[in-house]
């Protein structure tokens, strides 16, 4: 098992300016990717043997646009949404993530779907709650929300509640659409301590 | 001659075969699929979602809800991103009764696979026995937890409670008479140690029962050889984890490779499939079940001679005893700040898998400093896994759909999210 230094050295010699950032945190190695290179960035990590990532364990979308909100003091990342690529070699046994953060209004990311076949169904998924497109995907259709469903629902600005209820109208004789009648409502604010705030070691 | 062209069948999502809410659109050349294309989201809650607006500890009874047949696998891997970001771990003690109850699920999860994978195929009786030895499995929850299947056990820093000295006893009802009854509570005279031990004795010889019913069958044989064959390389391709994985020959498995709790200091194997076949996973988790065995065992004779904490003494993370909160104002306020507002994790991300049965459980969050998650984002094996079905099931019959659904070890809890 590589220790994570090895692996920052390797990758960062491997792929230069594509690298934006490098971070390790709690054993775990961060690299911030060039949203524009990512796919080239995925086939190095593949196909590289001292880094063989064969698998693809997580992909996701992430939507920053509320981080850190309550606290001005938390530093914000300048682009809202970000892709996060769980790395796996079993070959090594380490794992890596990469983030490539992508702009505010039609994000858009190259489709490693051609590097990992299993990225097939995370990019759909990520597509569907956060609406980041992924160019080059054979298949970009919704996968986990209801059929015709309108917006992206793990975006910070679609409410908790949603925005349309279902319902049977024996009228119509079918189930409708309506605009939701119930109110959100937050039994736990949400907030963020100072440093020391119920310091841990006391 | 007659025309011959496709037919589009729909499967599910209303059937039982389906495992849950799947619906598959299949093109088919006759009996022949060329085509699969799985809808799912028929289950879809929005799990991460609401964790986001819930203090941490209130999204722990959700992670049981994703799996619900390995219940505790996925507390541990949400507990475990927390304590990864607060930078705590918890006693010992607890790390074995985490261990134990993670092999624990692990079969109640492989007894349930078996069973309904047994009765997908033609095996009725496989049910009826996996069935039974659940339940024993399943009062040990209910011991620990006070529910049989969603326990909200695993908190972060330990386990809500210690085991208990006692294990609930039948009473007499209008079936069950006084003798019925004796002989029922016999093995429950003990505390909860004794009575995973005197199952642990017991299970290897059901095992051994599954085997004789299925593992030389002829017809067992004949649906699961050579169906839904996948090659390492593929395996690795397709993101698959777990016995998905293990099946097709690569030896992986996060309880060797990268221990947690207390994996490293006990003593197990790792069962490898050779032809990645729905027949080789079968005995893969029919092995399995056996070493998990092995596991408890290790894990009841350790408990038994070690007493101690199972929280971290650490009151800003978990919370004091009512006696204590009952005498000391400190405590009192420690109580009611845990139980309204939570407790705050340091800004930053952690990622923390664990061998679930099915795979990589995995939980990814991203905190930002306050008392609820950002994001945080499940990584299901079965997601993964049910992705690959066109490849698995293509140019195979209609019938060993069903046998690649019960293999794959489908549970739509954690694939719909």
């Amino acid at each position: 098992m590589a220790t994570c230094e090895v692996i920052a050295a390797r990758a960062t010699q491997l792929l230069g300016d594509a690298i934006v950032s490098t971070n390790e945190h709690r054993g775990e190695i961060t690299f911030e990717v060039d949203a524009s290179r990512v796919k080239m960035v995925c086939e190095s990590f593949r196909d590289n043997p001292s880094l063989q990532c064969e698998e693809l364990i997580d992909l996701c979308g992430v939507d920053y646009s509320t981080y850190g909100q309550e606290d001005p003091s938390v530093p914000q990342p300048a682009m809202r949404y970000a892709v996060v690529y769980h790395l796996l070699s079993v070959g090594h046994n380490h794992r890596v993530r990469l983030k490539a953060f992508i702009g505010d209004d039609a994000p858009v990311i190259d489709s490693v779907v051609d590097v990992w076949a299993s990225a097939n169904w995370f990019e759909r998924e990520a597509f569907d709650l956060f609406g980041i497109v992924f160019a080059g995907h054979p298949d970009l259709r919704r996968i986990l929300t209801d059929y015709g469903f309108i917006g992206h629902p793990f975006r910070k600005d679609f409410p908790l509640i949603g925005n349309v209820e279902m319902r049977y109208d024996p009228e119509k004789g079918r189930v409708v659409y309506q605009p939701v009648t119930i109110d959100a409502r937050t039994l736990v604010p949400r907030v963020i301590r100072e440093e020391g705030f119920g310091d841990r070691n006391s | 001659m007659t025309e011959i062209r496709n037919y589009t069948m729909n499967f599910g999502p209303q059937h039982p075969a389906a495992h849950g809410v799947l619906r598959l659109v299949m093109e088919m050349d006759g009996e022949v699929i060329e085509r699969l294309d799985p809808h799912i989201g028929l289950l879809h809650r929005g799990t991460e979602k609401l964790a986001e607006h819930k203090p941490f500890n209130q999204s722990i009874g959700y992670m049981d809800r994703l799996d619900y047949v390995s219940m505790m696998c996925n507390e541990h891997g949400y507990v475990r991103a927390i304590e990864k970001l607060l930078g705590i771990e918890p006693p010992e003690r607890a790390q074995y009764i985490r261990v134990m109850f993670d092999e624990i699920t692990r079969i109640l999860n492989h007894l349930l696979w078996l069973g309904t994978h047994g009765l997908d195929l033609g095996a009725m009786t496989m049910f009826l026995y996996c069935f039974r030895e659940r339940e024993d499995l399943m009062d040990c929850y209910e011991a620990v937890s006070g529910a049989r299947m969603h326990a909200t056990y695993y908190r972060p820093g330990g386990v809500y409670r210690d085991l208990p000295n006692q294990m609930p006893q039948y009473e007499p009802t209008k079936i069950h008479g006084k003798k019925d009854v004796a002989r029922m509570n016999e093995v429950r005279q003990g505390s909860l140690l004794d009575f995973i031990w005197d199952f642990t004795e017991r299970f290897p010889g059901c095992v051994d029962d599954y085997e004789t019913l299925l593992t030389d069958n002829r017809i067992w044989k004949q649906r699961t050889v050579g169906i839904g064959v996948v090659t390492p390389e593929r395996a690795l391709q397709l993101g698959f984890s777990g016995v998905m994985l293990r099946g097709s020959g690569i030896e992986w498995d996060l309880r060797k490779k990268q221990p947690y709790a207390a994996y490293d200091r006990m003593d197990f194997d790792i069962p490898v499939g050779v032809g990645g076949d729905c027949y080789d996973r079968y005995l893969v988790r029919i092995e399995e079940m056996r070493q998990s065995n092995r596991i408890i065992r290790q894990c009841v004779r350790w408990l038994k001679q070690n007493p101690g904490p199972v929280m971290a003494e650490n009151r800003k993370i978990s919370p004091p005893s009512r006696a204590e909160m009952k005498g000391d104002m400190e405590s009192l306020i420690h109580h009611f700040k845990l139980f309204t507002e939570g407790y705050c994790v340091p800004e930053g991300e952690a990622y923390a898998a664990v061998e679930a049965p099915k795979g990589e459980f995995g939980c990814y969050v991203i905190s930002d400093g306050a008392n609820k998650p950002y994001r945080l984002k499940i990584r299901a094996p079965g997601f993964a896994h049910l992705a690959s079905i066109h490849e698995m099931c293509r140019g195979h019959m209609l019938a060993d759909v069903v046998a690649v659904i019960g293999t794959q070890d489908i549970v739509f809890g954690e694939i719909d999210r």
